[in-house]
């Protein structure tokens, strides 16, 4: 069966794009720049924009384009010992679409809050108590009842994105990314403009881009930036491997790297303006500071924004715009990690599109219902924590150490890239990706590690963090070193003609 | 804004939106 193909250059690259811009763009991207010395933390955010973004999504696209397979397989062509880190990547992906769908579940209850302003005055109590009915402590043995309230949107979200993989990489993946990127632009532009014209926004901008050069130096604030370039461009997980092996043959796969990289960084830049300018209106109007506002993840999307909406004239308008944004960020990037299953298991077991993914999603859907339990919220918040340290940068180390310096991929994935490319990759991709960029990885990873090590996570109790924790890595582990075992289902070596060239 | 602030708002739009510009602009002259 030939391989499924993208309809257009552009298509392929708003799919690349959807998938990397997330929840991270916008409520993570703010608050690390703001905490970690506002303007003076875009220096080394720029700079690692510049070494590992470019170079790392350029890596990937060109090992996609080049062994033509999901990223079990493309790894598996390059070195059969190396199919386990597409495994793994596999595993994490797996992992974070379970409780990536339950947020964009949250997203879109909070899309008919709006209308009415559900959440009230009291925002924070609205989230963890009237909607989620977050018990008081995390517990082992005790998660209390499912909450319908979560279920039910959580598999409105499923649905969609189910539906859209069904449909495959041109009629499904590519025709909604076509839609939905530009529709998300649009909005978010609607609300980022609304923020920078209230009254007092420049307070917030000030606190966003102000410098503190004493901070400039610090190494906490270069591996901030490091980490938030890496995360935000779902690096090492597989996913832009795996869209990238549907490029046609001839394809600049540098040039669509830039655009990418450069477009997933211009929207985080965009959200950092809209949510400080909002935070410097609410400064303004409550006559608190700004740095008491200020606040990252689920406390700035569900409670903090909610409590700035009210605030705004129109605020049902705004508060639907501003969801129906986080919800389709969200749903473009779980449709790219969905794929990452999909497509390996497609070739894995020799199933169909649509009986891989009615397993997957399948799977995926009863694995998100733990997280819509009364002890969900916690569960969450250690799995995101360990997935994202102990998996995603394993996975980025071992992919970079292996190809590049074990199995001496450098030169001939150099040489593919500028086949077909005007821009050349030469000493400064060597430099930035077979230098720079690992040792950024092995510093961030150690200091993950000593940081999980001496302490327990979260102060949550620590038979919850080893089980959901440090056990879930264990299970990926293990997963990702048995899976090789079996045999492919589909022709693993790349045909005669593609061998030649 | 103080000008140290706007002179940071000015080199990231400038580095990151202008290199998504050329690159954009690279892409459609290459097709």
């Amino acid at each position: 069966m030939d391989r499924e193909q993208w309809g257009s250059r552009w298509g392929f690259v708003l799919a690349a794009v959807g998938s990397a811009i997330g929840l991270g763009n916008i409520w993570r991207f703010p608050y690390v720049a703001y905490k970690n010395g506002g303007g003076a933390f875009l220096i080394p955010y720029i700079f690692a924009l510049l070494t590992t973004g470019l170079s790392f999504v350029a890596l990937e696209f060109v090992i996609g384009k080049k062994y033509r397979g999901s990223a079990p397989l493309s790894y598996f062509r390059i070195n059969r010992h190396m199919e386990f880190v597409g495994w793994w990547q596999f595993a994490i992906s797996f992992v974070i679409m379970t409780y990536y769908a339950v947020i964009l579940g949250w997203a879109l209850s909070y899309i008919g809050f709006s209308s009415t302003l559900a959440w009230g005055k009291n925002t924070k109590d609205f989230l963890f108590n009237s909607y989620l009915n977050v018990l008081p402590n995390a517990s082992v043995s005790n998660f209390g009842g499912v909450v319908w309230r979560a279920l039910i949107p959580l598999l409105v979200v499923w649905l969609v994105t189910l539906a859209i993989s069904f449909r495959g990489v041109k009629k499904g993946i590519e025709k909604v990314s076509k839609i939905a990127i530009p529709a998300l632009v649009s909005l978010f532009l609607i609300f980022v403009i609304r923020a920078v014209t209230l009254p007092g926004s420049s307070l917030g901008l000030n606190a966003f881009f102000q410098p503190q050069w004493n901070q400039f130096l610090n190494p906490e604030i270069w591996k901030a930036a490091y980490s938030q370039i890496f995360y935000s461009l779902s690096l090492a997980m597989g996913i832009m491997i795996t869209y990238s092996s549907y490029l046609p043959e001839k394809t600049d796969t540098t040039n669509n790297a830039f655009i990418a990289a450069f477009s997933n960084s211009g929207f985080e830049l965009l959200a950092g303006f809209g949510i400080f300018a909002a935070l410097g209106f609410m400064a303004t109007n409550s006559g608190v500071a700004v740095k008491d506002l200020a606040a990252g993840g689920i406390g700035l999307a569900f409670v903090v924004l909610p409590q700035i909406i009210n605030q705004l004239p129109f605020p049902q308008f705004f508060g639907v715009v501003f969801f129906v944004c986080l919800l389709i960020a969200g749903i473009t990037s779980l449709i790219s990690l969905v794929e990452v299953c999909v497509s390996a298991a497609i070739e894995k077991f020799g199933w169909s599109r649509h009986r891989s993914v009615m397993i997957i999603g399948g799977l995926a859907t009863l694995v998100s219902v733990a997280y819509t339990t009364r002890g969900g919220m916690y569960l969450l918040d250690v799995v995101d924590n360990f997935v994202n340290g102990f998996g995603v940068l394993p996975s980025a180390v071992f992919e970079i150490v292996l190809i590049l310096w074990a199995f001496h991929q450098m030169k001939p994935l150099m040489e593919e890239a500028n086949r077909y490319s005007q821009i050349r990759l030469g000493n400064y991709f060597k430099i930035s990706l077979g230098l720079i960029t690992p040792v950024m990885l092995v510093v961030i990873l150690i200091s993950s590690l000593i940081t999980n090590i001496t302490t327990v996570y979260g102060g949550y109790p620590s038979n919850f963090v080893g089980l959901f924790g440090w056990g879930m890595v264990i299970l990926m582990l293990v997963f990702a070193v048995l899976i090789p075992h079996m045999p492919w289902k589909c022709n693993t070596s790349l045909t005669q003609k593609e061998e030649e060239k | 804004m103080s000008v140290s602030a706007i002179v940071m708002m000015i080199v990231a739009i400038g580095v990151i939106w202008g290199g998504l510009v050329v690159s954009v602009i690279h892409a459609v002259r290459h097709p």
